[in-house]
């Protein structure tokens, strides 16, 4: 049988009333039909898999900060390894100078995310690298690097899944230090979808848009099992990787 | 700094060279320069005296306390803003504001029912911070310059708020208040970067570095009065958790500290929000 290669806890309620954030978030999933295909056929294929750094079984997240930490990189391994594929492709070549500028910002600005969250996390860990998230594959054969529609489309979504992911995570940290960090990362990630959709939507309100920000005026939030579930659906991440104990709130 | 330096950074050359001349535009600010001395004073200095007195010492209830005035303070400065006919009709700007406009009445709404008993009122807001500013131009300081302020006190707004609710987060750990802070925080972070590319955009410099939609060190970008200053101090962070980004990546310090924004106290963000408040 197909199996997810992201397997997660179910949806445990960590406090967030995601009613309506679900709703819009699962759009995530129909942007990505053709990598989820690929996901699933892919882990029905062991051999293709990247080694787990334990033999025998895949790498999990861990429990508590460094299990949040984790996440956290491995999210941000993801747009890092994104935009380094935009920056090699025809659109970003051929765009315009304000979309070129900006996309060359978020590419340097998730780069520097991930490498902070990799220096973090092996002084959280002690220089044990075993409790580390190793250096994850990626496949974005869905995505079109010379269409504007796929590049633009895409990146709103990351940055979208971004911000509601650190949103839900919040309450999960327990270090204060790390949630001063976390806030210092997501306000940039918000910043980055504002500005994707303003240049990619049409609407005007875009920035901001009902989708994302609800009558409360709050912006979205999804604890860790949804966002994964999402991620794992995009196809992007081809290695393997549990989370089977992170906080739950 | 005087009057002159202050009416060059908010005119700016692209305002001004569209439709009138220098001297002009200094015509226009007349009846602004007679209480323009408060001009040099910065914004981090001159509230203090007015700093908002929060009523309880609880770390959650005082947190929340400070968000609800910040967002009165920008509730009703872009209901204002709407009504005072200087956005043009149909622009995107005017659709901007609206949009903020809803999510920041929205906030005040959302935390006056969060506080319930431990809610404040309103206080009463002075936009032109005693006649230095004439965002809703109702001092005869003319469309243009008016548009000029209405967008860069916008940005200090917004920039003070993502920056204050970040500061804030640590006292509300362990509090169901928590998640819907950060929520609100990434919807003034949303704010932020459409404002500062809106305004870069009207006032002709969207190439600029400053006008992408993310702070560069302390810069507050082209065209921002030099009073706004207070509201960067601190932005330039190169390290992080104790990495310093500019050794341990490829990248230099322009990108490092665009990619973290950093915490405000609350002191430094009432002080600001006094700097508007009359009473």
């Amino acid at each position: 049988m197909k199996k997810p290669l992201i397997k997660v806890q179910p949806a445990a309620n960590a406090g967030i009333d995601c009613t309506n954030s679900r709703r819009n978030f699962l759009k995530i999933g129909s942007m990505a039909v053709v990598g989820s295909g690929f996901l699933l056929a892919c882990s029905s294929d062991d051999d293709m898999l990247t080694p787990p750094v334990q033999p025998g079984a895949p790498f999990d997240l861990g429990s508590g900060d460094l299990g949040i930490l984790n996440y956290a990189y491995a999210l941000e391994q993801l747009e890092a390894a994104f935009y380094t594929n935009v920056m090699d492709g025809a659109y970003w070549a051929g765009a315009n100078a304000e979309e070129r500028l900006i996309l060359e910002d978020l590419y340097k600005h998730e780069v520097i995310h991930r490498d902070f969250f990799k220096a973090a996390l092996m002084a959280a860990a002690n220089g044990n690298a075993d409790v580390v998230l190793p250096e994850l594959e990626f496949d974005f054969s869905s995505v079109d690097f010379g269409s504007r529609d796929s590049v633009l489309g895409t990146a709103r979504i990351l940055e979208d899944t971004g911000v509601a992911a650190y949103n839900g995570a919040g309450s999960l940290i327990q270090t204060p230090d790390y949630l001063v960090i976390a806030g210092k990362i997501v306000s940039v990630e918000a910043r980055h979808a504002a500005a994707i959709r303003s240049i990619y939507l049409e609407d005007p309100k875009a920035f901001a848009g009902d989708d994302v920000v609800d009558a409360n005026g709050l912006d979205l939030a999804l604890a860790p099992p949804a966002i994964l579930n999402a991620v794992k659906e995009t196809g992007f991440i081809k290695t393997e990787f549990t989370a089977n104990q992170l906080p739950t709130g | 700094m005087n009057i002159l330096n202050f009416l060059e950074e908010f005119t700016s050359e692209n305002l001004v060279n569209k439709t009138s001349s220098r001297k002009d535009a200094l015509k226009t600010f007349g009846s602004l320069s007679k209480k323009a001395l408060l001009v040099s004073i910065p914004f981090g200095l001159a509230g203090s005296s007015k700093a908002y007195a929060f009523q309880d010492q609880n770390a959650a209830t005082g947190a929340l306390q400070l968000a609800l005035t910040l967002e009165y303070l920008e509730a009703e400065f872009y209901r204002r803003a709407l009504d005072s006919g200087v956005l043009p009709a149909g622009s995107r700007a005017e659709a901007v504001y609206q949009q903020i406009s809803k999510h920041e009445t929205a906030h005040v709404e959302f935390l006056k029912a969060g506080l319930g008993d431990n809610s404040l009122d309103s206080p009463q807001f002075d936009f032109t911070a005693g006649g230095a500013f004439d965002p809703f131009n109702e001092n005869s300081t003319g469309q243009e310059v008016a548009y000029a302020q209405l967008l860069a006190l916008a940005q200090a707004f917004e920039d003070t708020g993502v920056r204050a609710y970040k500061g804030q987060a640590g006292n509300l750990m362990g509090t169901a208040f928590l998640t819907p802070a950060l929520q609100i925080h990434s919807v003034e972070a949303r704010h932020a970067s459409e404002i500062r590319r809106l305004r870069a955009d009207v006032m002709g410099y969207d190439l600029d570095q400053n006008a992408l939609g993310w702070i560069t060190l302390d810069n507050r970008g082209p065209g921002m009065p030099e009073a706004t200053a207070a509201v960067y101090e601190g932005e330039e962070q190169i390290t992080q958790g104790g990495v310093n980004l500019v050794n341990a990546t490829a990248f230099d310090a322009v990108a490092v500290s665009q990619a973290f924004d950093e915490p405000m106290t609350g002191q430094k963000a009432s002080e600001i929000a006094g700097l508007f408040i009359v009473s």
